[in-house]
């Protein structure tokens, strides 16, 4: 009796994680509906956006600096081992351009934010919870996702774009350093073979490079990956303090499992779009 | 007409059930609350007290029977109606819930910036005063944060933010647990007051029986998901039903 109970409990277990996850997405779905609903009608709440553009934006400057930088170092190193075998570094350029602007640049600066700021709203809005602020809110009819996760959703879709241009720029500078500093390359050779690459996909309306689009459209999605996972998780927390701690690593986990994931489909989109 | 005599109560629970992991916590309740009157909610620790409130402000929904406040069925209204519904109603929670990063004044003053046209002189004005009628000096804590205040002057911040837009209707949710006897005392006779000045019809959930006596006009005990005993101050203290007896010793 005891052996079946055992093997019943563990064949139940997979159905309650699935009914848990088909909980979790239909609830995320409706709150991203409500979402896109608040980004579009009144009332907005512009100061909040204001405080969260400073808060995701601003507030990551620094870890996104730091990010690119080393990125872009460690790129130019690396690749420098394999390219001076067959005397083809002045392609250095190249190879950090390419790879920082189409992908490490828009899914590391959204898998830094996500850790730094994903969490933190994640942490901050599940703390509203378990201390019935948000309860307070509602009583006050007030809706918490307008209120709440629509200033958010906001700043994390003008944010994440700006904050992967910074990634972007300071990664090719990281490449150049050690181009220059390290591989004896001069500026402009380095820096003409970055061209070099971002041309070679051809440029949407006239000047601005299919690479560099590509590079700006999946930050926008990464954008709402962090902001609705966060404020889902977040507006979801129960049992205490330990709730809240839950609610910020569930959202930075099943964040970065979505970029990751969303970053190949849309990889494949924009390149049938674009480049085909 | 209801079952307490009166023509149009402020609200009815009709068979209300609710159950939560499959625990029954609410296993078909009927209350009804008349206007101006001040209805206190007595139970053990878990009997689901907390929980009429919540499905009163139509936080969460019952899995049977009805909810009917100010004449209009929580179940059947939408979003936005039940939004428009808690436009006259107050809340004071057991821990405040005052907004961690508000001052005391966007604190009291949350529902006026949200809902009206008034301008800032004219808000803070209401939250002074609302803060006065609370026993509280404004010059002293209407910049100060929630973190700066102590227990008793944070149920008092609450109880200012919960009546500031003079609701016709005020829940409390244990508004005197931790608080020393003289803070207190002071609670209810706000509550008194309020209804005495104001004619605010109350809810109030507790398990503090001094209290209760103090404020109540009627009292519902609740256990194992039913209310066990309904009337004044007077019919619970003669009671000879073992459960009350039970409670009250």
């Amino acid at each position: 009796m005891g052996f079946l109970d055992g093997a019943s409990s563990l064949l139940r277990f997979p159905g309650e994680r699935l009914k848990l996850l088909a909980w979790h997405t239909q609830e995320y779905v409706r709150l991203a509906g409500r979402a896109a609903v608040g980004l579009v009608t009144r009332p907005f709440y512009g100061r909040d956006f204001i405080v969260q553009l400073d808060a995701v934006g601003v507030g990551s400057l620094g870890i996104v600096f730091l990010t690119g930088l080393f990125t872009g170092m460690v790129l130019a190193l690396q690749s420098a081992v394999e390219m001076e075998q067959f005397g083809a570094t002045i392609y250095i350029g190249r190879l950090v351009g390419a790879s920082t602007v189409r992908e490490l640049g828009p899914v590391l600066t959204a898998l830094m934010v996500s850790g730094r700021a994903g969490s933190g709203i994640a942490a901050e809005l599940g703390a509203m919870r378990v201390t019935e602020q948000i309860d307070a809110l509602q009583t006050m009819a007030v809706d918490p996702v307008r209120k709440l996760v629509v200033p958010r959703l906001a700043a994390c879709l003008l944010a994440i774009p700006l904050l992967t241009i910074v990634t972007d720029l300071v990664a090719i500078f990281g490449g150049l350093l050690i181009a220059v500093v390290k591989l004896d390359l001069t500026f402009d050779l380095y820096m003409r073979s970055v061209y070099q690459t971002l041309a070679q996909t051809g440029f949407i309306l006239r000047y601005v490079p299919i690479d560099f689009v590509m590079g700006l459209v999946k930050p926008m999605f990464f954008g709402a990956i962090i902001a609705l996972t966060a404020c889902h998780f977040g507006m979801r927390a129960e049992g205490g303090t330990e709730g809240v701690g839950r609610a910020a690593t569930g959202s930075v986990v099943t964040a970065s499992i979505l970029i990751l994931a969303t970053d190949y489909f849309l990889t494949q989109i924009l390149i049938a779009l674009l480049i085909q | 007409m209801t079952a307490s005599g009166h023509p149009d109560p402020v609200i009815q629970l009709r068979g209300v059930r609710l159950s939560f992991g499959g625990r029954p916590v609410l296993d078909g309740i009927d209350l009804v609350v008349d206007p101006g009157e001040t209805v206190c909610i007595l139970g053990g620790s878990g009997a689901g007290k907390s929980t009429v409130l919540r499905l009163i402000l139509g936080l969460i929904q019952p899995e049977e029977g009805e909810i009917i406040v100010n004449g209009r069925e929580m179940g059947t209204a939408s979003y936005e109606e039940v939004l428009e519904i808690r436009l006259d109603m107050g809340m004071v929670f057991q821990g405040a819930a005052l907004f961690d990063s508000l001052t005391v004044l966007d604190n009291v003053g949350f529902y006026l910036f949200e809902h009206t046209d008034l301008s800032d002189a004219e808000i803070r004005q209401r939250v002074e005063d609302a803060l006065e009628m609370v026993d509280l000096d404004p010059a002293e804590v209407i910049g100060l944060l929630p973190s700066e205040l102590s227990g008793g002057m944070r149920k008092r911040v609450g109880l200012a933010r919960a009546l500031i837009h003079e609701p016709k209707l005020l829940l409390y949710d244990e508004p005197t647990s931790g608080l020393d006897p003289i803070t207190t005392r002071t609670i209810d006779e706000l509550i008194r007051k309020l209804q005495r000045e104001l004619g605010v019809t109350s809810v109030v959930v507790t398990h503090d029986l001094d209290s209760a006596f103090r404020i109540a006009d009627r009292l519902a005990l609740l256990s194992e998901g039913k209310i066990v005993f309904e009337g004044s101050v007077e019919d619970m203290k003669s009671s000879d039903e073992s459960y009350v007896r039970e409670f009250l010793a």
